[in-house]
């Protein structure tokens, strides 16, 4: 399960996003305070580049006429033809059993965890780390994003 | 007619029939006059009030009325007599649901229009229900002021014979607006259905762009009102406040149906956000909470066509058969029929057991 290395923390801060290409995939990362997910940037319905769509709350109505709103920016709208999508879960708020974005597992290691193979960090797999294009240095934290084969 | 068609309704006929749609019509209004307080009795014989005047059937267009159901002088379908020998008698008739487009809401005044449209009501009660047990009644409203419609549907929908509330498909605003909730809150607690029905008389001209110039076009045009007016119930939430709310709409045509229900369900994913108290589909919202008369029947009379209506709008549920006597909608009962070759149990329903569970009947 190779693992690609796409940011540094301090990249995508509470609030942010940064969409990265990896292995031919195109995935947007997202910092939900303090958690990241990352989801794959194509709309189950039509391919749409989802994760460049405008973040929303959630909202719900017990009756019309009354808003109750809730998790500030946890929605992703589709830039298309704006589905909600769930950045915790990828799930669509319509449909959410059957259809769903692509979720892939992120994490965040300590610059040790990509440079000793022999000591990684806890809950992490020994590299190899696709890292090219961030150098690597041990007073950094970085976004790992797991992409299975 | 061929002996295959007469057979086929004699085989309707003899399984029972509920006819969702019959109209009556107020011969004027002195025949009122029983009904009416004496201060309204003494405006109408001395000033030039006279009532609503013209209902949206002008006596004289061709579609308004078959010839033969025109009493000696009176208008078609002011007749208990002729509605029985005509609608009720050849189709089998177990129950027949009688609207009334009195135009009450074209009175301006609005103790005038509370006094007419309870004058309807009491003449209703008096002259049809009490009169012809196979008969119910749809309750007429003034439906330009909410407040006093919900009073009148108070007033008498506890009677028995009552299981709508009538309202004309145009109006001053559509009927999902909020303006429109004691009306509507009214018929849920008396558990009446709201029948909204062809013709009206507000302010405003019958196309969003302006008045047609032919009868024609306000004939066969009202079906955009209809759907403007579906559609606004759904989105302004009105099924999701009163969960037990039934709409039928009455001469509405309903081959239009599947088109918004498509274009519904697939624009709703993107904006429910602007209407999130709308939590299904719409089309789910159509399918529990709203039926449709078959007259003015608008689809095929090819069967494997109209099969595929029933398909594309999802449920055999919706459709309710109605004569719509006495307006001119066929010249023979065959032809009111749905098409030939139809499965019998979906006969069943369009002719009969839609009708029942839906107006439990
Ligand atoms: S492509 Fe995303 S909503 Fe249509």
């Amino acid at each position: 399960m190779p693992k690609h290395v796409v940011a540094t923390v301090e990249e995508i801060p509470p609030g942010g996003r940064k969409v990265v290409e990896i292995a031919g995939r195109s995935i947007g990362v997202f910092n939900l305070g303090g958690d990241y997910f990352a989801l794959r940037n194509r709309c189950p319905h039509q391919g749409g580049p989802l994760c460049l769509g405008k973040q929303s709350g959630f909202i719900h109505s017990p009756l019309p006429g009354e808003y109750e709103y809730s998790r500030q920016g946890e929605i992703l709208k589709c830039p298309w033809h704006s589905w909600e999508f769930d950045i915790r879960t990828g799930q669509s708020w319509f449909d959410p059993a059957r259809v769903r974005v692509r979720q892939y597992d992120v994490t965040v290691a300590p610059a040790q965890a990509l440079l000793d193979r022999e000591a990684p960090a806890p809950g992490l797999e020994p590299g190899p780390y696709v890292a090219e294009t961030y150098p690597v240095t041990v007073e950094q934290q970085y976004i790992v994003i797991d992409l299975p084969g | 007619m061929t002996a295959t068609a007469t057979d086929r309704l004699a085989q309707i006929v003899a399984q029972g029939v509920i006819d969702a749609d019959l109209n009556v019509v107020v011969p004027s209004s002195a025949d009122l006059f029983p009904y009416l307080p004496e201060y309204w009795r003494e405006q109408i014989n001395q000033t030039g009030f006279k009532g609503p005047g013209e209902s949206s059937y002008p006596a004289s267009a061709e579609t308004s009325a078959r010839p033969e159901a025109k009493p000696d002088g009176g208008p078609a379908g002011s007749s208990l007599a002729l509605l029985q020998q005509q609608a009720l008698d050849p189709w089998g008739t177990e129950i027949g649901i009688l609207t009334c487009a009195y135009a009450v809401e074209a009175i301006h005044n609005p103790d005038a229009a509370v006094a007419m449209a309870s004058a309807v009501n009491d003449w209703l009660i008096a002259e049809w229900l009490d009169k012809e047990p196979r008969l119910r009644a749809s309750i007429v409203v003034p439906s330009q002021q909410p407040e006093l419609a919900a009073r009148e549907i108070d007033r008498v929908g506890g009677h028995p014979g009552f299981v709508q509330v009538y309202l004309p498909v145009r109006a001053e605003a559509p009927y999902g607006n909020r303006r429109y909730l004691p009306l509507l809150d009214a018929a849920v607690r008396n558990d009446l259905v709201v029948g909204i029905g062809f013709g009206g008389s507000p302010p405003n001209p019958p196309t969003p762009s302006g008045w047609p110039s032919y009868y024609m076009e306000e004939w066969a045009g009202m079906a955009s009102i209809f759907q403007s007016q579906l559609m606004n119930l759904i989105f302004e939430g009105v099924f999701d406040r009163f969960p037990a709310l039934r709409v039928t709409l009455i001469e509405s045509g309903f081959t239009w149906l599947p088109s918004l229900l498509w274009r519904w369900n697939k624009e709703w994913k993107g904006l429910r956000p602007q209407t999130p108290w709308v939590r299904r589909l719409p089309s789910e919202y159509v399918h529990e909470h709203v039926r449709l008369t078959t007259q003015p029947w608008d689809a095929p009379p090819v069967e494997a066509q109209f099969l595929q209506i029933i398909d594309q709008l999802g449920s055999d549920e919706l459709l309710l058969f109605s004569t719509d006597y006495p307006h001119w909608q066929y010249d023979t009962p065959e032809e009111a029929l749905p098409p030939a070759g139809l499965p019998d149990a979906l006969i069943a329903k369009i002719m009969r057991d839609n009708a029942r569970t839906f107006y439990r009947l």
